[in-house]
Order: C-alpha cells, then sequence, then structure tokens
C-alpha cells in the first residue's frame, strides 16, 4: 500500500495573487501559481505577459528549483516519522510506504489526518490519498477528487494525464478518444502497445496495481550503535574492560566514516540475570578519540552511589551514541594550542561527569542592572568561552564587590542624618567604624515587573548603595532598602564584599 | 568495579604538557619580586592566609590579582577558580563584574563549587594536571582536615608537572604544615582615599610568613593597579594618583563627579 501527498506553494500574501517566474525557451513562463491567481484564471505554463495582461498586479518572484528540491527533502525526511521508507517524487511529492506502520498512527485515516496537521502548521497544504501502489496513491493525490471513495473506481475515473506520460503520447491517447484511465484499461494491452507504445502498457498496469514497482526510499542514517554478546557471561573486570575498549574503538571508526564526534555515550550491561546497568556520558566537545571517553566513563562509574556488581556476569554490552556533532579531522597546532583546548575541554568533561554539570560553571553576563541579576552561571560543559564582559574603565576603583550575598545580611546602621550614608554599622556582630564612603549609587527597582509599577510608589523600593571602608581598611558594599519618603523605616543592608 | 587504570594507560594518549617553563611572574614591586628571588614561581603551590576571618575577601582579592600577574606571560589561558559550599555560603557569591574590575578575565574563566572538601581536592589536583590553564585558585574554608601534608604534597607534585600554578585560599584557618613554596598572610589595609573621600584601589597588608628556601617575615604595604595588572607600593601611590585640585570639568570624570556628588 502506497501514500502520496503533493506539496503546493507556501501561502503568498492575502491581497495580491503570486506567480512565480522561469525562462523557458527565452520566455517568461510560470512556473507555479498561488490559489488566488488561479481562481483570476492564471495558470502554470502561461506566459508572464499573458498573466499580466488578465491581471496586472501580480506578485512576481523567480522560481528558485534547488530550494524547492531541498525543501521537498526536508519534508520527506520529516515523513519518516511515519513510515521508514519514503521516496521524494519532484518536483513536488513525496510517498510513503506505509504497509505495516498504519497501526501505530490508528490506521490510514489516523496517518493522514496527523500529517495533515503536522504540515498545516508549518503552512503547508497537502493533498493526500492512499492506494496500493506507489504509482497509484500519486495520480490519485495529483489528479482525482478528494477524498477518494472506492480506490478502484476513483483510479478509474482518472484522466489520462495521470499515467505520466510525455506530452505526446497523452495528446495521441485523448486524440484516440481515450480520456480516462477506465477506458484504456478496458482495451486490449497489445493493441495499447503496438499503437502507444509499450512504456503506456506498463504505466497502466502499475497504476492500476497490476504489476509491482518497487520504490527507491531516502538513505537513512543507520544508528551508532555497537553491541558484543558473549557465549558465556563475562564477569572479570579486565574481560569488561577490554571488551568496552573495543567497543569504543569501533565506534570511533564509524564517526570518523561519517565525519561525526559523539556528544552523548550511552553504554549499557546487560547482566545474565536480566539486570539492566545504564551508563550514560556526556561530553562539551564533540570527540570520538577513545580513551577521554573512557575516562569519563571511568569518573561515572566512580561516582555512582551503588557500585556495579557484575553477579554472575553480562552477557551482552551495548554502546549507543544518541548524539552526534559533525567534527573534521583537526590538526594539531605547531605550538600545541589545539591540544590545549582539547585538554581544557577534557578537564570539564571530566569534572562535570563527577559531580554534575551544574558544579562547574562559566558565568555569564544578563542584562539587568540589579546586581544579584546581572550574571547567570551556565554549566561549563554547554556555555563555551570566551563570554564577553565589559571591561571596567582605566584609574576607577573596584565599584563591583568581588562576592555578593544572596540574600543580603541585615545590618544594623547608624547614620549621621536620616537620608545620609552610614557612620558605623554592626555586622555580624561585630561593630564597623566608616572611614571613607562612596555613594549613594542609587538602583531602583524593576517596576516594570510589577502590577501597577507605573504608578508613582509602586514599582518596588529603590536601594541606594554605598561604597564603604571602615577604619580597618575593609570595605564592604552597603545599601539601604528604601528612601524615606517610599518607606518610614528602610533597612540596612550588607550585599557585597570588595577585595 | 572501575573500568580501569592499566587499559586506560594503553590507550590513553598523554597530553604532556606543552607549556614552556615560564620564568617567575613579577608583582610589581622591586623588593618584593628580589626577596622572591625574581617574581613568584610558576607551577607551584602558594598559600594566601586572611589575616582574620574578615580579611576573606581582600585574601581573595590580592589571589586574583596575582593569579592576574601570573598570567601576564600568556594571557589567553583560563583561571579556574575552585570552591565549597561553605565558601560560597559565608563568603558570598562570586561575581563576574567584580573580578573583571579586579583584573581578571571571568569570560574566560571557570568558577567551580564543589558539594565538600573531598571532592574540592580531587578536582583540584585534576584542574592542576591540565597544562591549558593559566592558574588554579582554590578557596579552603576552615580548618578542612582533608588538606593535611599528604594532600598538599599531591597538588604540589600536580602543579610542578603541569606548570600551572595553585593559589590556595585559606580565609578561616590557622597555618598548617605543607608542602608550599610561599605562605602569605593578608590583611585589609586602609586605601588611599580618592577625592571626595571615596575609598581608592584594593590595598592590602601583606606578609610573606614562609618561603622554601628563601627570605621570609617581610611584611609589604601593597596596591593593586588594575591598569597595569602589577601591585605598587601604597605609600608611594597616593602621589601617582592623587589630581590637581583644579581641573577642567571636562575631564575630571569620575572624580569631579564624586566632588560634586558630595558637595550636593
Amino acid at each position: 500500500m502506497g501514500s502520496a501527498a503533493t506539496g503546493g506553494q507556501l501561502d503568498a500574501p492575502p491581497d495580491a495573487p503570486l506567480v512565480l517566474v522561469a525562462k523557458v525557451k527565452g520566455a517568461l513562463r510560470l512556473g507555479a501559481v498561488d490559489a488566488h491567481a488561479r481562481a483570476l484564471g492564471i495558470a502554470p505554463g502561461q506566459t508572464l505577459a499573458d498573466a499580466r495582461a488578465l491581471h496586472p498586479d501580480l506578485v512576481v518572484a523567480d522560481m528558485d528549483e534547488d530550494a524547492d528540491r531541498h525543501w521537498l527533502r526536508r519534508l520527506a525526511e520529516h515523513c519518516i516519522a511515519w513510515s521508514p521508507r519514503v521516496t521524494v517524487i519532484p518536483p513536488d511529492g513525496v510517498t510513503l510506504d506505509i504497509a505495516g506502520s498504519e497501526h501505530l498512527f490508528g490506521g490510514e485515516a489516523g496517518l493522514a489526518a496527523q500529517a495533515e496537521e503536522t504540515f498545516a502548521a508549518i503552512g503547508m497544504r497537502v493533498r493526500m490519498a492512499a492506494a496500493c501502489t506507489a504509482q497509484g496513491a500519486q495520480a490519485l493525490a495529483r489528479h482525482a477528487r478528494l477524498p477518494v471513495g472506492d480506490e478502484r473506481q476513483a483510479l478509474r475515473a482518472l484522466p489520462v494525464q495521470a499515467l505520466g506520460l510525455d506530452e505526446e503520447a497523452t495528446l495521441a491517447l485523448r486524440r484516440a478518444g481515450l480520456k480516462t484511465i477506465g477506458d484504456l484499461a478496458s482495451r486490449a494491452a497489445a493493441s495499447i502497445a503496438a499503437r502507444f507504445g509499450a512504456d503506456a502498457v506498463t504505466a497502466l498496469r502499475r497504476l492500476l496495481g497490476e504489476e509491482h514497482a518497487p520504490i527507491d526510499p531516502l538513505a537513512q542514517p543507520e544508528p551508532l550503535h555497537c553491541e558484543r554478546r558473549f557465549a558465556e557471561p563475562v564477569a572479570l573486570q579486565a574481560s569488561i574492560a577490554a571488551c568496552f575498549v573495543d567497543l569504543l574503538r569501533e565506534a570511533a571508526r564509524m564517526l570518523e566514516q561519517r565525519g561525526l564526534g559523539g556528544r552523548r555515550f550511552v553504554l549499557t550491561l546487560f547482566r545474565s540475570d536480566g539486570a539492566r546497568h545504564r551508563l550514560a556520558i556526556e561530553t562539551g566537545l564533540p570527540t570520538r578519540d577513545p580513551a577521554p571517553v573512557l575516562r569519563l566513563f571511568d569518573e561515572r562509574i566512580g561516582a555512582l552511589a551503588d557500585p556495579l556488581d557484575p553477579g554472575f556476569g553480562y552477557d551482552r554490552i551495548t554502546l549507543f551514541l544518541p548524539v552526534t556533532e559533525p567534527l573534521a579531522a583537526s590538526q594539531p597546532a605547531l605550538d600545541g594550542g589545539e591540544q590545549e583546548a582539547g585538554a581544557l575541554a577534557d578537564l570539564i568533561d571530566r569534572l562535570s561527569t563527577r559531580l554534575g554539570p551544574g558544579t562547574l560553571c562559566r558565568l555569564v553576563p544578563q542584562d539587568s542592572h540589579i546586581p544579584e541579576q546581572a550574571q547567570l552561571a551556565l554549566p561549563a560543559i554547554h556555555a563555551r568561552a570566551p563570554v564577553h564582559w565589559p571591561t571596567p574603565p582605566a584609574g576607577e576603583p573596584p565599584l563591583r564587590p568581588l562576592f555578593l550575598f544572596d540574600p543580603p545580611q541585615p545590618v544594623e546602621v547608624i547614620a549621621e542624618v536620616p537620608d545620609g550614608p552610614p557612620h558605623r554599622f554592626r555586622w555580624r556582630r561585630k561593630l564597623h567604624e566608616v572611614r571613607l564612603y562612596e555613594g549613594p549609587e542609587r538602583i531602583a527597582a524593576e517596576w516594570w515587573r510589577r502590577k501597577g509599577g507605573e504608578d508613582p510608589g509602586k514599582g518596588g523600593l529603590t536601594r541606594d548603595y554605598y561604597r564603604i571602608e571602615d577604619v580597618r581598611g575593609r570595605r564592604y558594599w552597603i545599601f539601604r532598602h528604601g528612601l524615606y519618603d517610599e518607606k518610614p523605616d528602610p533597612k540596612w543592608y550588607l550585599h557585597g564584599l570588595f577585595a | 568495579m572501575r573500568i580501569v587504570p592499566a587499559l586506560m594507560r594503553s590507550c590513553a594518549v598523554s597530553v604532556e604538557s606543552s607549556r614552556q617553563a615560564l620564568g617567575p611572574a613579577s608583582l610589581g614591586i622591586a623588593s618584593l619580586d628580589a626577596a622572591l628571588g625574581g617574581g613568584l614561581a610558576q607551577g607551584r603551590v602558594h598559600e594566601v592566609y586572611a589575616a582574620e576571618s574578615d580579611d576573606a575577601a581582600s585574601a581573595a582579592g590580592f589571589a586574583a590579582g596575582v593569579a592576574v600577574c601570573l598570567g601576564t606571560a600568556d594571557p589567553g589561558r583560563s583561571v579556574l577558580w575552585l570552591r565549597d559550599q561553605r565558601a560560597a555560603r559565608v563568603g558570598g557569591v562570586m561575581q563576574a563584574p567584580g573580578w573583571a574590575e579586579l583584573g581578571g578575565a571571568p569570560g574566560r574563566g571557570l568558577v567551580g563549587v564543589m558539594p565538600d572538601a573531598m571532592a574540592l581536592l580531587r578536582a583540584a589536583v585534576d584542574a592542576l594536571r591540565c597544562a591549558a590553564l593559566g592558574a588554579v585558585i582554590v578557596e579552603c574554608w576552615g580548618a578542612m582536615r582533608e588538606l593535611d601534608l599528604t594532600a598538599s604534597r599531591r597538588l604540589a607534585l600536580a602543579a610542578e608537572k603541569s606548570g600551572v600554578p595553585l593559589l590556595l585560599l585559606r580565609p578561616d584557618a590557622a597555618p598548617v604544615p605543607s608542602a608550599a613554596q610561599t605562605r602569605w598572610q593578608v590583611a585589609a589595609a586602609p586605601s588611599c582615599t580618592l577625592p571626595g573621600n571615596a575609598p581608592g584601589m584594593p590595598t592590602f597588608d601583606v606578609t610573606l610568613l614562609r618561603q622554601r628556601s628563601g627570605p621570609c617575615g617581610i611584611s609589604w604595604r601593597l596596591e593593586w593597579d588594575r591598569d597595569r595588572r602589577l601591585f605598587r607600593d601604597a605609600a608611594l601611590s597616593g602621589a601617582v594618583v592623587s589630581p590637581a585640585a583644579h581641573r577642567p570639568a571636562a575631564d575630571t570624570g569620575r572624580d569631579g563627579e564624586r566632588r560634586d556628588r558630595r558637595a550636593a
């Protein structure tokens, strides 16, 4: 059984008819038209001049056949979700062999509904039909009135163009009074062959399902999966390790052939009593070198709360690479630069594997003036260096602290004047006399995050920050949470420590 | 069960240290460099103790400055800053803007917050074996029993082999025997006042408590100069930065702003 879909053009802007033109024998002819243009009587094959005479306001664009082909191929690759056997029928068709896979989607109708929904979501209109043969499905999708009721009758009612013969043969068939497939099928095959060529008979037989024509499915990348099975369970540590090295080498060969590197490796150990141990590691950069992967697995095993117990032995070990990335062969730089970048990535992978990906972080700037939200710590395994941090202006002392308390720590402050800088403060039960200060640096709340924050006094409390040095020379960042006209008795907090 | 070292060794490509032996790094003050025999050595462990626990941030600032000095010879390298969860709780969360204001490169740097002391030391040894790093800063808060002479020796050997310097920050601990090359004690010092009575550049009272085969027990008052990426003598710095009393408003920059703000 086959099912076919023909992709329409993307929806044009709603106000004007859109046509695509291509140069055919020196004249600009319409290659494709949209629904609006079709409604105006403009059809593919007309010259652009004729079409313009019918409707001067056409939106005209050049046809880009390469892009069409590329797009059709992508659609076809997407169709692999419904069937492993998909083939592209240029210029605008895709055939799926859904025999044996349609029940997974609720039968033919369910599959068609799902496909229609998927393509509608990306703005594609599709015509779909199912038939016993790929050719029949294509012909129905292109020429029949949809939806198709009885397949046999619908096929017989198709016009002879559905055979897909060349112009001349189609015209000859029509001149002979053979307008539909049914007309043609009622004649003897020998006489058709004699008059219209053997191709016409073959096409007819394929259309009616009397002759089988296999489809040529898209090649799919084979999943990267290797395994070893043992006749006797293996429990010896050295044997398991040797087998694992072997698997990694095999995976490395497969990756090298495809120009890929693995980002995620999953090792599954099948114990002879049915238990299964699954270990997964992730690398920051794609790799196919067995040594670092082996080290990472060693870390992973070392970090297990419950150590691996081979029991009576493993009878099967598999390695699966679900995530890969392109990786070209690299040449080490003369000064060893390449190798060093690799060494650092290796370190990041190792620490992240041992302690969890969030342990080792890269600090990334955030677009916020609120100090505690100015940076984000991203797992180093995912965030690649270097991240750009602005260079501070020359000649200035540090204006932002090296360490920040989150949440800020409350302090008791004595100020000379109510809205002035602190005179002395008590933090962690110690009294600090203020010697120098700079401020206030006023940092307003993010009023736009609050409902009604645009009204005065409702956007949240303003913070007045002071850079302070006490008599011992320790430097602090202290703020008063709220202005005196915002709050009757604003509290003071110590937010950060300067070097 | 471990998948094991013997086999690993057989198939591992050993990443040889391609780091050229870098000479000692100057900290910017002649007497200090002379006491250290030309500068602070690369590929060694340097301990930085805070004089009191309140000086923790100053000790960290000094270490950040020293890491910048050590990285001057090869500025493209990353600095790895390792801490444990206690450090993040007691000492505050590491801030990239503040690190950048001390001359560090947080964009290339890495910050690791380890669950416990054991993981911290293990990560430190692993990091020291990676010759691609410019320096490793490890914050060890509290007495930390795990950091004994053996652990310290292990760190020193790893640092020596790869040539990566380790700055071991001990903000809240009393000195214990160790395999470090130098041991410093850092306290905050009053900074050179900027116009408008504003706090100035980070200033430290630094004592060289101990040095392997070298003089020790000497103190300096240092001021960190981010723009030159070196320390300078705090006693001399006043003359260097103090601006003329009446400068045109156009180029007073922040100093003028400071005065204005204070006047208002």
